[in-house]
C-alpha cells in the first residue's frame, strides 16, 4: 500500500547523536564507513519505496560482525537504495570488491563460448561443478523491504517464465507452502531444499518475514538445474553436476538465464542490471556478477601444504569446506570457488576457477610424487 | 463508498496474509474486511497494521499453545488497531470488553491478608509487573534515540530511591566481567531474545543498547529495561512472605512513579485498559505474582490441573514459561492480568497456594482432598 514514512520522519525530531548507534564494538564494512557525520547526512533520505538508513544498516547494527571475517553489515532494500545510499554504499562497495570505483564500469559477458577449456577437470579430483548467481526482477522491491504482495508477484511472474521452459530446462515448481511431504523428502535429498534463514545476518534484515509465503524451489527435470524463489534474492540460479565438466555447467547456466531474462522481459520485468554495478541483488557482496563458480575437489596434500592460501590469493579464489560458507572441509575435500564478483565478467570469474583448479590439481599429483611445487606457484592474477 | 470498499479490498487481499495453518489470537480475529480497513492506517508515530501483525504471521503457533500474536508499537495502536485488538483482547482476557468494561487498579498492599505461607512448602515468593513510559514508543517500534531516552528517564528515577530500595544500575553495553558474572549467579541477568515471538516483532533491534538491569542493594527489587517492555519491576525473596514481597512491590511502583512525575513524565495507563504494555496478554495489572512450591503428592494426583484452574491459577516449571516441574517443586502464579487488580490477583494466589498447601498436608496425612469449586471472574 502506498504509504508515507512517517516513522523516519519522527525520528528527525531526535538530534543525530540521539539516533546514531554505537558501533564502537562492531567490526563490519558498514560500521567502517558510517561516522555520525555520515548518518545525518543520510538520516532524513528514503528511497521512492520508503526504505531508509536504518533499513539499511539495521542488519549491521544487530550483528557486530566476527574479528576474522569481515561481513557487509549492510543491504538494499530496491534497486534505487544503491543510489539514494550512494555516499554510504560506494566506500563499502569500493572496500568490499577490491578498490571499485564510483566511475568504473562493469562488464557483463554470459557468453560461454568465450570461456577456453574447462570440460577436462580432472573427475578423479574434482567430485562436482556448480556455477549460481541471483537476479532481481525490475519493478519489485528487494526481500528486505517486499510485502507479502510484492512477494507473490515475483513468485507468480518467476513461475510463468521457469514452467514455459522447455528441452533441457523442462521442469517443476515446489512452492515451500504447499509441497507434499514425499516431494520435501526428495528435495532433502537432492539437496535442493532450503530453509528459513536462520542467520541473523538475514533475519535481522527483515528477509524472513511471513515464512514461507511466496517462496519456492524450481528444478529442471534433470536436476541440473535449479532455481530458488525468494529466498535471499528474487531468484538464485543454480547450474551444477557431479564431475569437472565446468563448461557444460556454464553453458547451461548461461544458456538458461538468458532463456528466463527473455521471458521476464517480455512482461516488462527484465532484470535488474546498470553498467556501473551489474546485476543488482540485496547484499553489496554480490554485485556485479552475483557469480560463484566452483569445484568440489580433493586436495589432500595441497591443502597442508604452507603456501595453500597464498595460492589461492594468487590465483583470486577462495576456499570453503563442502557445507559452503562457513563450513570446515572434510577428508581433504574443498569448495573452491572465484573470490571476485564485480568488475570483471562471469567468463572471467569462471576462468580462474577453471584455470586456477586444473593447476591446484597439477600441484596435488606433484606433491603426491613427492616433487616441489614452488616452481608452479603462479604471480598475482 | 461502495465502489471504494471493493477497490480497497481487492487491492488487499494482494496483502492479506495466509493464515490457513495459523493457531494464534490474531489470526482467529483477523479477516480480509478487518484487514482492508486497517491495512492503510498508522499511528501518528508511523506503526502499521503489518508491523503489529508480524510476529503473528512468522510464528503460526503452536499446537497446544495458543500465542497472542501480535504487538502494540506504541500507545495509540491500541486505539488505531482497535478493530483487531478488541477481539484479541476479549479472547484473551476472559471475554474481556474494553468498549464497555473498566480496569480497577489497586496497589493497596495493606488489604492483603494471610499472605505468609508456611516455608516447608514455599520456597521462594515473586511478584512482577511491567511498566511503560508515556510519549515513547514500545519496543518494537522504538528508534535508538526513544529506547534511550526510556533508559535515561527510568535510570534517573531509580537512583532517587532511598534506604531499602537504594541500589545501582548496570548497563548492558558497559557492565565489567566481574558485574556480569555476579549478576548470572543471582539470577538476575537477562538475555538478549531469542524467541521468535519477540525477535519477529523487532523487540532485538540494536541490541544491547541502552538495556540494562537495576537492582537495589538487598537484592530483593529488580527491574529490567527495554527488554520486552520499557520496564519490568520484580519484588521477590526466598520464603513464603508473599505480602512483604508485594508490600515492597507497591511501595517501589508508586516511589518511581512519583520520582518520573516530578520530571513531568507518567506511566502509560488507561480506563479501559489498565497499565499499557508491548503484549495485549500483559495489559490491565500486567502482574504475575508466584511461588515455588513443593507439592510432591499433589503432582501426581490426577484433578491437580482442574484444582488449579478453579482456583485461576497456572502451573509452570521452576525455569519459567515452558519449563517443567522438578522433584515435584513447581512455579504456581495467577492466570489473569486484565479486569481484576492487582489486589486481587495476589490474594487469588495467597488463597490459591494456601488451599495447594491444605491439599498436599491432608495427601501426607492419607487423607482425600476437595476440588474447589470455580471461582468467578469479574463478571
Amino acid at each position: 500500500m502506498p504509504f508515507g514514512n512517517t516513522h523516519n520522519n519522527f525520528k528527525l525530531n531526535y538530534k543525530v547523536e540521539e539516533e546514531y548507534p554505537d558501533l564502537s564494538k562492531h567490526n563490519n564494512h558498514m560500521a567502517k564507513v558510517l561516522t555520525k557525520e555520515l548518518y545525518g547526512k543520510l538520516r532524513d533520505k528514503q528511497t521512492p519505496n520508503g526504505f531508509t538508513l536504518d533499513d539499511v544498516i539495521q542488519t549491521g547494527v544487530d550483528n557486530p560482525g566476527h574479528p576474522f571475517i569481515m561481513t557487509v553489515g549492510c543491504v538494499a532494500g530496491d534497486e534505487e537504495s544503491y543510489e539514494v545510499f550512494k555516499d554510504l554504499l560506494d566506500p563499502i562497495i569500493s572496500d568490499r570488491h577490491n578498490g571499485y570505483k564510483a566511475t568504473d564500469k562493469h562488464k557483463t559477458d554470459l557468453n560461454f563460448e568465450n570461456l577456453k577449456g574447462g570440460d577436462d577437470l580432472d573427475p578423479a579430483y574434482v567430485l562436482s561443478s556448480r556455477v549460481r548467481t541471483g537476479r532481481s526482477i525490475k519493478g519489485f522491491t528487494l526481500p528486505p523491504h517486499s510485502s507479502r504482495g510484492e512477494r507473490r508477484g515475483i513468485e507468480k511472474l518467476s513461475v510463468e517464465a521457469l514452467t514455459s521452459l522447455d528441452g533441457e530446462f523442462k521442469g517443476k515448481y515446489y512452492p515451500l507452502k504447499s509441497m507434499t511431504d514425499a516431494e520435501q523428502e526428495q528435495l532433502i535429498n537432492d539437496h535442493f531444499l532450503f530453509d528459513k534463514p536462520v542467520s541473523p545476518l538475514l533475519t535481522c534484515a527483515g528477509m524472513a518475514r511471513d515464512w514461507p509465503d511466496g517462496r519456492g524451489i524450481w528444478h529442471n527435470d534433470s536436476k541440473t538445474f535449479l532455481v530458488w524463489v525468494n529466498e535471499e534474492d528474487h531468484l538464485r540460479v543454480i547450474s551444477m553436476q557431479q564431475g569437472g565438466n565446468m563448461r557444460e555447467v556454464f553453458r547451461r547456466f548461461c544458456v538458461g538465464l538468458q532463456k528466463i531474462e527473455e521471458i521476464f522481459k517480455k512482461h516488462n520485468h527484465g532484470f535488474m542490471w546498470n553498467e556501473h554495478l551489474g546485476y543488482i541483488l540485496t547484499c553489496p557482496s554480490n554485485l556485479g556478477t552475483g557469480l560463484r563458480g566452483g569445484v568440489h575437489v580433493k586436495l589432500p596434500k595441497l591443502s597442508t601444504h604452507p603456501k595453500f592460501d597464498e595460492i589461492l590469493t594468487r590465483l583470486r579464489l577462495q576456499k570453503r569446506g563442502t557445507g559452503g560458507v562457513d563450513t570446515a572441509s572434510v577428508g581433504g575435500v574443498f569448495d573452491i570457488s572465484n573470490a571476485d564478483r564485480l568488475g570483471s565478467s562471469e567468463v572471467a570469474q569462471v576462468q580462474l576457477v577453471v584455470d586456477g583448479v586444473k593447476l591446484m590439481v597439477e600441484m596435488e599429483k606433484k606433491l603426491e610424487k613427492g616433487e616441489a611445487i614452488d616452481s608452479m606457484i603462479p604471480a598475482q592474477k | 463508498m461502495l465502489h471504494y470498499v471493493i477497490l480497497n479490498l481487492y487491492l488487499c487481499s494482494a496483502e492479506y496474509p495466509d493464515l490457513r495453518k495459523h493457531n494464534n489470537c490474531m489470526a482467529s480475529h483477523l479477516t480480509p474486511a478487518i484487514y482492508a480497513k486497517l491495512c492503510d492506517k498508522a499511528t501518528p508515530n508511523g506503526y502499521t497494521l503489518d508491523q503489529a501483525i508480524q510476529t503473528g504471521v512468522d510464528n503460526p503457533g503452536h499446537p497446544f499453545i495458543k500465542t497472542v500474536g501480535m504487538v502494540a508499537g506504541d500507545e495509540e495502536s491500541y486505539e488505531v488497531f482497535a478493530d483487531l485488538l478488541n477481539p484479541v483482547i476479549k479472547e484473551r482476557h476472559n471475554g474481556y470488553d474494553p468498549c464497555t468494561m473498566k480496569h480497577p487498579t489497586d496497589l493497596d498492599s495493606s488489604k492483603i491478608h494471610s499472605g505468609n505461607f508456611d516455608p516447608n512448602y514455599v520456597l521462594s515468593s515473586r511478584v512482577r509487573t511491567g511498566r511503560s513510559i508515556r510519549g515513547l514508543s514500545l519496543p518494537p517500534a522504538c528508534t535508538r534515540a526513544e529506547r534511550r531516552e526510556v533508559e535515561r528517564v527510568v535510570v534517573e528515577a531509580l537512583a532517587g530511591l532511598k534506604d531499602d530500595l537504594a541500589g545501582r544500575y548496570f548497563s548492558l553495553t558497559q557492565m565489567t566481567d566481574e558485574e556480569q558474572q555476579q549478576l548470572i549467579d543471582d539470577h538476575f541477568l537477562f538475555d538478549k531474545p531469542v524467541s521468535p515471538l519477540l525477535t519477529c516483532a523487532g523487540m532485538a533491534r540494536d541490541w544491547p543498547d541502552a538495556r540494562g538491569i537495576w537492582h537495589n542493594n538487598d537484592k530483593t527489587f529488580l527491574i529490567w529495561i527495554n527488554e520486552e517492555d520499557h520496564t519490568r519491576v520484580i519484588s521477590m525473596e526466598k520464603g513464603g512472605n508473599m505480602k512483604r514481597v508485594f508490600e515492597r512491590f507497591c511501595k517501589g511502583l508508586k516511589e518511581v512513579e512519583r520520582l518520573i512525575q516530578e520530571r513531568g513524565w507518567e506511566f502509560m495507563w488507561s480506563e479501559k485498559l489498565g497499565y499499557i504494555l508491548t503484549c495485549p496478554s500483559n495489559l490491565g495489572t500486567g502482574l504475575r505474582a508466584g511461588v515455588h512450591v513443593k507439592l510432591p503428592r499433589l503432582s501426581k494426583d490426577p484433578r491437580l490441573n482442574t484444582i488449579l484452574n478453579n482456583l485461576r491459577l497456572q502451573k509452570r516449571g521452576t525455569g519459567g514459561v515452558d519449563t517443567a516441574a522438578v522433584g515435584g517443586v513447581f512455579d504456581i502464579s495467577n492466570l489473569d492480568r486484565l479486569g481484576l487488580s492487582e489486589v486481587q490477583l495476589v490474594q487469588t494466589v495467597v488463597d490459591g497456594v494456601n488451599y495447594l498447601i491444605e491439599c498436599e498436608k491432608r495427601l501426607e496425612k492419607g487423607q482425600d482432598i476437595k476440588v474447589p469449586p470455580p471461582l468467578k471472574y469479574f463478571k
